[in-house]
């Protein structure tokens, strides 16, 4: 439940659901972001779930913040949890040339590469947002033992389809980008298909993410 | 004629073409983008008695060099631009906000934008352009939008077809009046910062430094001071939003920002002074004045107001 609304700036609502990071309560905050899209409120632009943040954007020249405040509480008191979204399954090949951080997180988790992979691919992550850069997913949460800090100096340059991991997250980066996660191996799939005008986006908010190993073969095969 | 058409002789530095921007994609990772000054690119439509969502050329400080073939076609820049329109045997010097005539071999030089960033040029007719989820705005790091998500290229071709006949040939009294005071709402994370980092950020003044561009500005000055968190859990952004890094230094976030972030929110800028503030070149400096919600909401109203002022002494 919204435990606080504010305003951030004078074209947006800052719904604010706490603190902590669990699956629980981003669910509530994905469940609101779907009940306020159905509700077609006239004005808003743009609502954007986070962990446990929902913001919501609207055109100033047609609505202001009294009004949509209003409208959304009223939506508060209606929304029921319902467990949301897809299982997806994504290739990954670790093959030394892909896995770039994997030396560093044997020694920073003190594992042994195969058990760090049997970690990582025996869960199913969860997707708690998508953004920062064009269809980005935020996954979790991983074993704890695969727990570590970002890169002390960012990457300028992170290859498009890496898979990174950081504190409970992971995550995979639709576009060359500047990153400081723990690169561990990368897919032939596209996340994020910046062809397709319908809908663009491979994972969403709320969906399941279950990753599975491939060969360099293999992905060069999807690859092309 | 067959065909009508500009040829690129010179890209500029960061020319795209924008329209109002895309709504609702937020959540899958995707901004706004759009035209950063909104009111010169409504403005420049209503001159060119366009829809007032149509695409537009958005330059930055140094604008394209574009020679046009094809039938008579009329034009409007605006912004505070300086340029030039090399006809047969003429060096014409442009005028900001009034349609202006381009015939086959003319070439229209956007020299430079004077003491401020973008500049705007509208056509009455319409560029062959690709849209992407419903708008044609450019966002190169998603590399969508128009001509493939890029800027401008050399020697590229730019298609224009339906050529209207009506405009007008008044000029707009317009000056694009600069700003210094940039007015600010406290933000979520505005009691992060130390009592002395309050002050500072509402007394000094600010930077715009050359990392500055569609996504963001990035300030120098006074290091705010965080007693706080450094870095929150990543959450949601707008436009607008200043950030406050590790180092101390604001960030604003501006129309092709990503779409979410982890450092605290100091303030946002109000919507009325979103257009003043993208127009401050590099190298100038901003203060921060604080102001309340209802304040902020009156005075979007009045800039509203004038700006539909403006577009209807268009017609």
């Amino acid at each position: 439940m919204i435990k606080n609304i504010s305003n951030l700036g004078d074209a947006a609502l800052y719904c604010d659901f706490g603190n902590d990071v669990n699956r629980e309560i981003n669910l509530n905050v994905i469940q609101f972001f779907k009940n306020i899209k159905k509700s077609n409120i006239p004005g808003i632009t743009n609502i954007t779930p986070s962990y446990n943040k929902l913001i919501i954007s609207f055109d100033l020249s047609i609505t202001d913040f009294d009004k949509i405040k209003t409208e959304v509480e009223q939506l508060n008191f209606k929304t029921e949890i319902v467990e949301v979204g897809n299982l997806i399954k994504i290739p990954v090949c670790c093959d030394n040339d892909f896995a770039l951080d994997i030396k560093r997180l044997e020694k920073l988790l003190n594992l042994e590469k195969e058990e760090i992979y049997k970690k990582f691919f025996s869960k199913k992550y969860y997707c708690y947002m998508t953004g920062f850069i064009a269809g980005m997913p935020f996954l979790g949460d991983l074993n704890d033992s695969l727990y570590a800090r970002r890169l002390d100096t960012p990457r300028v340059k992170v290859p498009k389809n890496s898979i990174g991991l950081t504190e409970q997250f992971c995550n995979i980066y639709t576009f060359e980008s500047p990153g400081g996660w723990n690169i561990i191996g990368k897919t032939p799939l596209d996340i994020f298909d910046n062809k397709n005008n319908t809908s663009p986006n491979l994972i969403n908010p709320g969906d399941t993410i279950s990753f599975f190993q491939i060969s360099k073969s293999e992905f060069e095969k999807k690859y092309g | 004629m067959a065909e009508n058409y500009f040829e690129v002789l010179r890209p500029g530095i960061n020319t795209t073409f924008q329209d109002n921007g895309r709504k609702n994609y937020y959540h899958i990772g995707i901004p706004f983008s759009g035209a950063m000054d909104h009111r010169n690119f409504v403005i420049a439509n209503a001159i060119s008695n366009n829809k007032k969502n149509s695409p537009v050329i958005e330059f930055a400080l140094q604008g394209p060099k574009l020679r046009y073939k094809g039938d008579k076609v009329y034009f409007n820049v605006t912004g505070d631009v300086n340029f030039q329109i090399l006809r047969k045997n003429k060096i014409e010097e442009g005028v900001c906000y009034q349609n202006l005539v381009l015939e086959n071999n003319d070439c229209l030089d956007l020299i430079s934008t004077n003491r401020s960033v973008y500049g705007y040029l509208s056509i009455n007719a319409s560029f062959k352009i690709d849209f992407y989820l419903d708008s044609c705005s450019v966002n190169t790091k998603a590399e969508i939008g128009a001509n493939n998500g890029k800027i401008l290229q050399k020697n590229q071709i730019i298609k224009i077809e339906n050529i209207t006949k009506k405009y007008s040939l008044n000029k707009l009294d317009y000056i694009n009046s600069k700003i210094e005071n940039i007015r600010v709402i406290k933000g979520p994370h505005f009691d992060y910062f130390s009592k002395t980092a309050k002050d500072l950020f509402f007394k000094e003044k600010f930077r715009i430094t050359k990392l500055t561009d569609r996504m963001g500005i990035r300030l120098d000055g006074p290091k705010i001071e965080n007693i706080k968190y450094t870095n929150i859990k990543s959450e949601g952004l707008v436009k607008g939003t200043i950030q406050i890094t590790a180092d101390g230094d604001p960030i604003v976030m501006l129309s092709d920002h990503g779409t979410i972030g982890g450092y605290p929110k100091i303030g946002v800028v109000i919507s009325a002074d979103y257009d003043k503030l993208v127009q401050i070149p590099p190298g100038s400096k901003v203060k921060f004045k604080e102001i309340n919600l209802k304040d902020a909401e009156t005075i979007y109203k009045l800039y509203e107001m004038e700006t539909q002022n403006l577009i209807s002494k268009t017609k």
